[in-house]
């Protein structure tokens, strides 16, 4: 539609491009700019990655339907967007992640046991930030971008941007999705990281829903070209191809390290599962997206390709799910046995320097709790 | 000693602190070139730097979480927000963010961050340029919040606030920050920030106040001492931890307490003195603890703020009226 007097609104009809290294079927195509040569091995190990993890989120699943968790933020149908993802990371760079990014909490090396204990109610994160460079999850939708936006002008102010140094030179990642987009927050981060130059990705995993409203209601464009308006390239891929995801992020973290500032990454991809488990899709979305979708897997089409490649046979595809089935197993008994926190601790972890207050009020509640103790 | 004026004061104490540890970084709105719109940061970004003293995009909430990543990474930011009425588009970080990481990480994460509010009235400015917003920050566990009221302790304060590990609220009487003038003993010892302080000894009443209130209860007890009345006057200084040790210990010789702010009555700091104070003070007191402070009107058009904020004259009528019982 053309304004007579303001010209053209944006194109929203076109489907844009998408950069795509493996189609939905397992063929491998070409892209002129993101184009890589992957070994064997790392074919192999995004398929590997791929499957644990979405055994991983399965068996997390179940854990809240057997009531071990409260409540479980399912990754299902964004694993490939995930390992791509994570893998491209080097081990210096550093990852804000929303509270679904438990494929790249993976390739971070945070044991997936560990993220039950936030879903679980024992605790809000229990893995050092800094011994996985990975930031703990942020519920508030979008806040984390800043800090990423922030971080990554720390790693500006420490020089460690375009030495051309690959062990010293790091990126920082905001993950978000796409009803992030449009919090202020987000914008800010954009604005933020624009003006300074900063070295961050912001990697939107576009899974087609903010719990039930549509992509649409969120954005009248594609948002990988809200970039171009504040300032930084933004590209869309494949969220499902890991190949893609994993060529693009390499690039992008690639452009952040030698210090040429921000990308946008909309990984373009769909939300299989509910929000989280207290979600019921069923009341504002069609099977028949879903089925769509299903034939866009993201394990499927690598498994297909390395079959058809003679990269893998039916004993390695066994091999990853026997692995699959043992760390099933381990989450479900650590999970059983994850402890409980002691209430008193809640008091000192307050602050660093905790206050006359907080350590009365501790006291206080030692002495209510042995006044108990003490009729028993 | 010097002879500073409490911005000066400001300055010297953020350009001590930012000398004595490269990792301490300036940042807000107008905070660089121009040196704040009250000129606190004046002259540090031409002797830091514009990687030190950083001017930000017109966003609050994006400066204060931009600062928690920073935090993260290994800086002391100090953050100015311009004015009191423009914290809240920054509530969010401040309280779910800046509040709650360490405690969320179960101490892994700190954040070191000072944020920087010039608060108050008096100055005959639009609207969102008198508020105070403390009460908001002092509910919120997982920050401490100060307040300054004289030069000697801005100085002092501001550097003991950037060193702490854990993030400050520092709220600045703005409408002090050019009248009030002080010698200022750079090389004294501070006192322990985390803490009240009688600011003028007396035995028949009690007022305490901070901030900008501070110096309108000296005058009140001045004043009252023409009439022959010795008021006590305590500078509260941390409003968290809120240290009450001198008000009670005040309370249980002089029996009456009134708690002055500008902030308004209900659900404020001088609330929480009074629960507190008749907690621990009960048989000490002659009278109720009474407060003096805004209205719980929106801040006033600028020409009848006078009839808004605590002055004199409703202080004094106060006192008198906790001796009427």
């Amino acid at each position: 539609m053309t304004d007579p007097v303001f010209g053209p609104a944006p194109e929203q009809a076109a489907d844009p491009e998408l950069v795509q290294l493996l189609t939905p079927e397992g063929e491998r195509v070409h892209h002129p700019a993101f184009d890589l040569d992957f070994s064997a091995d790392q074919l192999r190990g995004f398929y590997r990655d791929m499957v644990l993890v979405r055994r991983l989120d399965i068996e997390a699943t179940a854990l809240q339907r057997h009531g071990e968790l409260g409540l479980w933020a399912q990754l299902l149908g964004q694993e490939a967007a995930q390992i791509g993802a994570g893998r491209a990371l080097r081990p210096q760079d550093f990852v804000f992640p929303t509270y679904r990014e438990h494929g790249v909490a993976w390739c971070r090396g945070v044991d997936p046991v560990q993220l039950l204990g936030l879903f679980r109610g024992v605790d809000q994160g229990s893995w050092d930030p800094n011994e996985h460079n990975f930031a703990l999850y942020t519920i508030v939708i979008g806040a984390q971008t800043l800090h990423a936006t922030g971080y990554a002008m720390g790693v500006q102010r420490d020089g460690a941007v375009g030495t051309g140094d690959p062990d010293r030179d790091t990126a920082v990642v905001a993950h978000f999705g796409d009803g992030a987009s449009s919090q202020g927050d987000v914008n800010e981060a954009f604005v933020f990281a624009a003006s300074y130059n900063a070295p961050v990705v912001f990697f939107c995993q576009n899974n087609q829903w903010a719990i039930s409203e549509p992509f649409e209601r969120q954005s009248r464009i594609p948002l990988y070209r809200r970039a171009h308006g504040f300032g930084f390239p933004g590209v869309r891929v494949d969220g499902n191809d890991v190949l893609a995801t994993y060529a693009v992020m390499q690039a992008a973290l690639q452009r952040a390290r030698e210090g040429q500032g921000p990308t946008f990454v909309e990984a373009y991809t769909y939300r299989m599962g509910a929000h989280t488990t207290t979600d019921d899709p069923t009341r504002y979305r069609l099977s028949n997206d879903v089925e769509r979708w299903k034939l866009k897997d993201p394990i499927a089409r690598v498994e297909a390709y390395l079959r058809r490649n003679g990269l893998a046979d039916d004993a390695f595809v066994a091999e990853v799910a026997q692995e699959a089935d043992v760390l099933g197993e381990r989450m479900r008994r650590e999970c059983h046995a994850l402890p409980d926190p002691a209430p008193r601790d809640i008091f000192s972890r307050v602050h660093v320097e905790q206050t006359p207050e907080l350590a009365a009020q501790q006291a206080a509640y030692d002495a209510w709790v042995a006044s108990f103790e003490e009729v028993g | 000693m010097t002879t500073m004026t409490l911005a000066k004061a400001l300055n010297a104490g953020l350009r001590k602190a930012m000398e004595d540890d490269d990792k301490v970084l300036v940042m807000g709105e107008d905070v660089g070139t121009l040196g704040g719109v009250f000129r606190i940061t004046d002259g540090l970004q031409k002797d830091f730097g514009e990687d030190r003293v950083i001017d930000t995009p017109l966003a609050e909430s994006g400066i204060v979480g931009t600062a928690v990543g920073l935090a993260m990474r290994g800086y002391r930011p100090v953050v100015e927000i311009q004015f009191d009425g423009f914290v809240y588009p920054a509530y969010d970080q401040i309280v779910c963010q800046v509040a709650k990481l360490h405690f969320r990480s179960q101490g892994r994460v700190h954040v070191p961050m000072v944020i920087r509010i010039p608060f108050g009235g008096g100055i005959g400015a639009v609207e969102h340029h008198s508020e105070s917003p403390e009460a908001q920050f002092v509910h919120t566990p997982g920050l401490k919040v100060v307040a300054c009221s004289n030069p000697a302790d801005a100085y002092a304060m501001i550097q003991q606030a950037i060193h702490s590990d854990d993030p400050v609220v520092f709220l600045e009487p703005k409408r002090l920050y050019h009248s009030a003038k002080a010698d200022v003993d750079e090389s004294a010892p501070p006192a322990p920030l985390w803490q009240s302080r009688v600011v003028r000894p007396g035995s028949d009443v009690t007022l305490v106040g901070y901030g900008p209130t501070v110096s309108t209860c000296l005058d009140a007890a001045t004043v009252a001492a023409e009439e022959g009345r010795s008021v006590e006057v305590i500078d509260l200084r941390t409003l968290s931890p809120l240290d009450l040790v001198p008000v009670q210990e005040s309370v249980r010789r002089t029996g009456r307490l009134v708690v002055v702010h500008e902030a308004h009555v209900t659900l404020g700091v001088g609330a929480e003195v009074a629960a507190r104070v008749t907690e621990e003070c009960f048989h000490s007191l002659e009278a109720p603890v009474l407060r003096v402070g805004g209205y719980d009107t929106p801040y006033p058009p600028a020409r009848i703020e006078d009839a808004f904020l605590p002055d004199l004259d409703r202080v004094l009528d106060a006192v008198d009226r906790t001796f009427a019982y």
